[in-house]
């Protein structure tokens, strides 16, 4: 293997990556915090990415401004979903949270087939995303190193707010034990908000990077990204936000290694091979890569 | 004793699910006392601090902290009128550390001056948690988590510091270690709900205890006369009045 093979698979590797340990780190920061699978997740990425189509169709808005309001767009379907959909129900049982969230799920899917259109739309995309650039001898567009810059942006800040805020350290011992964490005064409503908050404005960031690779948005998009966040999550541990980062990136390898060693007669069933990984894993280590400290406790 | 009751319980019904775990408690504490509240397993007494907390909510009955009706409040409510429950197992934060675990404790407070100051005077109580001040709690060992569970407690200055079983699965050095740090709390006068299956050593120290059984009070007064009363100790802590 010859070095600039190997650099653009470190490239393909980091930029799949980051987007999927957004995706994933999406998911696990609303499940530390209400042991909620979020199937609703990935419609937050379907919202901010119907924004993003409608602002840079019918508007000449900057581009920056253009991506920040999309991500506000998550943030709020995050924020409101969790306030309008799952509060009511918080207190009764997590098997209600769950059937809350597929509804959730399905009523906004409804929503754009309804009131936008079945069929999927073409999302514009910045120019300079798909500019091409040579690094190292390698050819990528600009998009894949900018997905890798903003997830490094991105998690270094979250990584700060966890550590040293008096939020992120409460979030961090509600994730563990909920209720001893507002034996202490933290509210619970605070803090689910701002794991939905989050949640939405990482969806947010994913819609992004994630129209611009597929060039378009439709009512059902939600679901590819939403299974990749559970295998990444499945891979790197569902308890840990490292271990939903971690998790990213080792699918993204473990993808690419797949797409670069399977004989092209079996490169059709390279997502049979993934899921057959991912089974491995759930038999082998089924708490994930990373375990992470938590209790068994429901949020009341 | 004045006449006004930090705390004021009657007729309290709890139940987890349909089965009533307490029924028709009446007990109070008042301000700068040490009660004592003692029974075998399963009693009721980890329920009625749940309930005071505000974690269980009760079927019926009044709560009335510092003269104001809170059945019903939330836990994060009542913490900032002025409670503060060390839960019965520790329930430290294991991957947080020590500093951190005190922080949450000290959620609401604002982190200044007389803020360090009372750091500074929680570490005099605890010297092993300035040592360990950076260090995951799960690593501390059984005696050093019950240290930083009370302290994470007292950091937020509580009108009523309620510990269930501070001395539970400690060994004989350390609970007389966690006693002696309970005697000198009431000495600074803080009001104290102490929930021990160690009744004698509890009730050693208690200016007033509660009987628990099957949900009940079922004697309440002064601690010396229930240790005196060999009925009700043979009965109800065990042959010698519970383990020391
Ligand atoms: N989560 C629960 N669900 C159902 N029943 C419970 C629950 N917690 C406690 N109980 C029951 O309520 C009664 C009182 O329990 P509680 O924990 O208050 O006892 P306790 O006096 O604190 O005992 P211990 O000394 O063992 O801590 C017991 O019969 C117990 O089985
Ligand atoms: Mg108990």
């Amino acid at each position: 293997m010859n070095a600039e093979i190997l650099f653009e698979f470190v490239i393909n590797v980091l930029s799949m990556g980051s987007l999927y340990a957004l995706i994933s780190l999406g998911l696990v920061f609303v499940f530390g915090i209400c042991q909620l699978v979020n199937y609703a997740y990935g419609e937050y990425i379907t919202v901010s990415g119907y924004v993003l189509y409608f602002l840079g169709v019918f508007t000449n808005l900057p581009w920056p401004v253009v991506f920040l309001l999309g991500i506000l767009a998550g943030v709020a379907i995050g924020f409101f979903s969790e306030l309008v959909a799952f509060r009511p129900f918080r207190e009764r049982s997590l098997d209600a949270l769950l059937v809350t969230s597929f509804a959730v799920s399905i009523i906004l899917q409804r929503l754009f087939q309804l009131g936008i259109s079945p069929r999927s739309k073409a999302v514009p995309v910045p120019a300079f995303f798909n500019l091409n650039i040579q690094l190292f001898g390698v050819i990528t567009p600009l998009r894949n190193l900018l997905i890798i810059g903003t997830t490094i942006v991105l998690l270094t800040v979250l990584v700060l707010i966890m550590k040293y805020t008096t939020l992120g350290i409460a979030m961090r011992g509600a994730s563990e034990n909920f209720v001893t964490a507002r034996l202490m005064g933290v509210p619970a409503n605070l803090m689910i908000s701002a794991a939905f908050i989050i949640s939405g404005l990482l969806a947010g960031v994913v819609a992004i990077f994630w129209s611009a690779r597929t060039g378009s948005v439709e009512p059902m998009m939600g679901g590819t990204p939403l299974l990749i966040g559970f295998i990444a999550v499945v891979i790197g541990g569902m308890h840990s936000l490292p271990g939903s980062v971690l998790g990213g990136y080792v699918y993204a390898f473990i993808s690419n290694v797949l797409s670069l060693t399977l004989p092209s007669s079996l490169l059709s069933f390279r997502d049979a091979f993934m899921f057959a990984i991912v089974i491995a894993f759930l038999v082998l280590k089924p708490e994930g890569l990373l375990r992470g400290n938590y209790q068994e406790e429901r949020v009341g | 004793m004045n006449n006004n009751p930090v705390l004021q319980i009657s007729d309290l019904y709890v139940a987890y699910g349909s089965i009533l775990a307490l029924h028709g408690v009446c007990m109070e504490v008042h301000k700068g006392e040490l009660v004592s509240i003692c029974g075998v397993n399963g009693a009721g007494k980890s329920t009625v601090l749940k309930a005071i907390a505000g974690v269980l909510k009760p079927r019926s009955g009044s709560i009335r902290f510092k003269g104001k009706e809170v059945a019903g409040y939330k836990p994060e409510q009542l913490h900032k009128m002025g409670m503060a429950l060390v839960p019965e197992g520790r329930e430290i934060f294991p991957s947080l550390t020590v500093e951190e675990n005190l922080r949450i404790g000290a959620y609401g407070r604002r982190l200044d001056k007389s803020f360090a100051a009372d750091l500074e005077d929680l570490f005099n109580l605890f010297p092993i948690l300035k040592e360990r001040y950076h260090q995951a709690g799960g690593l501390l060992s059984g005696g050093e988590q019950q240290m930083l569970a009370i302290a994470r407690g007292l950091i937020s200055k509580p009108d009523l510091l309620m510990l269930d079983e501070p001395s539970l699965g400690l060994s004989p050095a350390l609970v007389d270690q966690i006693f002696e740090l309970i005697i000198e709390l009431k000495s600074r006068n803080i009001t104290i709900l102490l929930v021990e299956q160690n009744a004698q050593r509890a009730l050693a120290i208690a200016d007033r205890a509660y009987l628990f059984a099957n949900g009940r009070v079922e004697y309440s007064g002064q601690p010396q006369e229930l240790m005196g009363n060999v009925d009700i100790t043979s009965v109800y802590l065990g042959h010698n009045g519970g383990d020391v």
